[in-house]
């Protein structure tokens, strides 16, 4: 199995000078098996060029995973060339949406409405499936098996676990670790803590021992003082859950959108001096590196 | 005169109790800064509130992999947004009646009173009312002819004479009201807003929606007003009243358009109508 980022960028797209190293596209990542069959997480704009690239060799089959369906992780899907080419085969696994109870059809055909986009997803050529994901689903893909677990981010989020080849890769699609909204000594702070800690748990026996470990960072500690409830992760909290999941290898992402390189370059080398008796090996990712697991 | 003020009095003591829980929910969910700690508190409070979210929350459309059974346990797994977005939803419509009553169709009724909650809401916004004030307003849409459901519950045979006088005769709703019971379904509803203790504003929106120009002028009742023209005008429901009812000059003014002219400035009233629909299959969770 090996992995590439087609997009690391949190929130909003964010090209320019000052994020050529890491890149500017949101939310992309495409996994391959040995026998190169696709598997993409999530459809930031980094798909678009994923897209382009598969259309020099169609016809293509993918499996897309959508982890939510906040905009940095679907603005791509309209301009993903494969889906308007007949022959090609596209599957789209996502969370369904609890309030209008409708499934991840209903929320993708939204953003292509009229208002939004010129073309409609009735008027789309390729073979589309839809499959609405459930909590603790394995969805067997043959050459692989991807696995569900709801994380913490203001939509319904799944993070993913691929397996393949003998290998495991985990993508959290955005999460930030669960809190008790209570204070020590408040009469319901005892439950939701149990609760909290629980979830946690959860998580963190999902990916024990993953090969590698795909993860939301966006925030340094200090700045998620401000930032608590956005549902996003630090640093400093992904690498602690790395390291006590014991996985073999951390990618650091969903750079936060302001962030230069510079800074994310600051960042790291911080990151790997406080971090270098830990055995975390992590890395942060970069859009376009390929990486052979 | 006596005799018909004991009969309403005696309907509108009938009627449960207004969930304090309501008001709250929708106040915190207009607020940004709204602290998933007290959303959690005002729900945990109410005990069918409680039970409808774990309902919902339990259901197929979450497709959780373990029971969530209780509130805390919900916040946890639903976090503030999700929890904040379906307990608005349950909070709006957990005050009217689900199931069907005599003389009066639960679901014609629902859309109607939907489809003005949603106006109000929309009519409000273009007179740049706040996200938070927007919240009541689409409260004040949702409960104006709420009087009709007093009548249509504990008054069933005198509701069922006004739906005839109205289908036979052609007589007006409200003067076919006071014909039969003495008085119309706005002055048993302002009763009925008193009892729940309703704010000021939501009360006279109730007491007012037929009369705006009586009375001190409202920007309120002047929205639910047109919202309620505009409802009947292009069909959306029926509380038992087709008769669109003229702009007063006043409220022509407030908005400098007619009727008509306001339809025009509310092409996406529909589909805002239809989203507000699912808030009907959140309170069926009961």
């Amino acid at each position: 199995m090996r992995f590439r980022f087609r997009g690391t960028r949190g929130s909003l797209s964010a090209p320019g000078p000052d994020t050529i190293k890491y890149g500017g596209n949101t939310t992309c990542i495409e996994v391959r098996s040995d026998n190169d069959d696709l598997i993409i997480l999530d459809a930031g704009t980094g798909i678009r060029e994923l897209g382009l690239e598969l259309a020099k060799n169609m016809p293509v089959k993918c499996h897309l995973f959508v982890s939510h369906t906040h905009w940095d992780h679907i603005q791509g899907v309209p301009f993903f060339v494969p889906m308007f080419v007949s022959g090609n085969e596209l599957i789209i696994y996502g969370p369904p949406d609890p309030l209008t109870m409708t499934g991840i059809e209903a929320v993708l055909a939204k953003q292509m409405e009229y208002p939004h986009f010129p073309v409609r997803v009735s008027e789309l050529l390729a073979d589309i499936s839809y499959k609405t994901l459930n909590d603790g689903q394995v969805v067997d893909l043959g050459f692989a098996t991807v696995s569900t677990i709801l994380m913490n981010h203001p939509a319904m989020d799944f993070g993913c676990k691929v397996e393949c080849d003998g290998k495991t890769l985990f993508f959290t699609g955005d999460h930030e670790p669960f809190y008790n909204i209570y204070e020590p000594g408040e009469e319901d702070y005892e439950e939701y803590e149990k609760i909290v800690r629980e979830r946690n748990q959860g998580i963190l026996e999902f990916i024990r021992g993953v090969d590698i470990f795909i993860a939301d960072s966006q925030y340094t500690e200090e700045e998620y003082v401000l930032k608590q409830g956005w549902g996003h992760s630090t640093f400093e909290r992904t690498l602690a859950l790395a390291k006590e999941a014991g996985v073999a290898k951390v990618y650091l992402t969903h750079h936060e959108t302001t962030r230069t390189d510079e800074q994310v370059d600051a960042i790291y080398a911080r990151l790997q001096e406080e971090w270098k008796d830990s055995g975390v090996n992590f890395e942060m990712a970069r859009e376009g590196e390929v990486i052979e697991i | 005169m006596q005799d018909v003020k004991k009969k309403l009095m005696s309907a509108v003591d009938q009627m449960p109790a207004f969930p304090k829980s309501v008001h709250q929910v929708l106040k915190l969910a207009g607020d940004i800064n709204c602290s998933q700690k007290e959303l959690v508190e005002v729900i945990k409070k109410d005990p069918v509130f409680t039970l409808k979210i774990l309902r919902l929350v339990n259901s197929a459309y979450f497709g959780l992999a373990r029971e969530v059974t209780s509130i805390n346990h919900a916040s946890v797994y639903l976090g503030l947004n999700t929890l904040k977005n379906v307990a608005l939803g349950l909070a709006a419509v957990g005050a009217i009646p689900k199931s069907n009553v005599a003389g009066l169709d639960m679901g014609a009724f629902w859309l109607h009173s939907l489809a003005v909650a949603t106006g109000t809401r929309m009519l409000g916004s273009m007179l740049g009312v706040s996200r938070d004030e927007a919240a009541d307003y689409f409260a004040a849409g949702l409960l104006h002819d709420i009087g009709k459901v007093v009548f249509a519950l504990y008054m069933p045979n005198e509701f069922a004479q006004v739906g005839e006088k109205i289908a036979e005769q052609g007589t007006s709703l409200k003067q076919a009201e006071l014909d039969v019971i003495g008085a119309t379904h706005a002055d048993i509803g302002s009763m009925l807003a008193e009892k729940w203790n309703l704010p000021g504003d939501l009360h006279d929106a109730i007491a007012r929606h037929h009369t705006p120009d009586k009375g001190k002028p409202s920007q309120l009742v002047d929205c639910v007003f047109v919202a309620d023209q505009i409802s009947k005008k292009l069909a959306f429901g029926s509380a038992g009243d087709y008769m669109v009812e003229e702009l007063p000059k006043s409220i022509e003014e407030r908005f400098s358009l007619d009727l008509d002219g306001l339809i025009k400035e509310m092409p996406t009233l529909d589909e805002e109508v239809e989203h507000a629909r699912i808030f009907i299959k959140l309170g069926e969770a009961s």
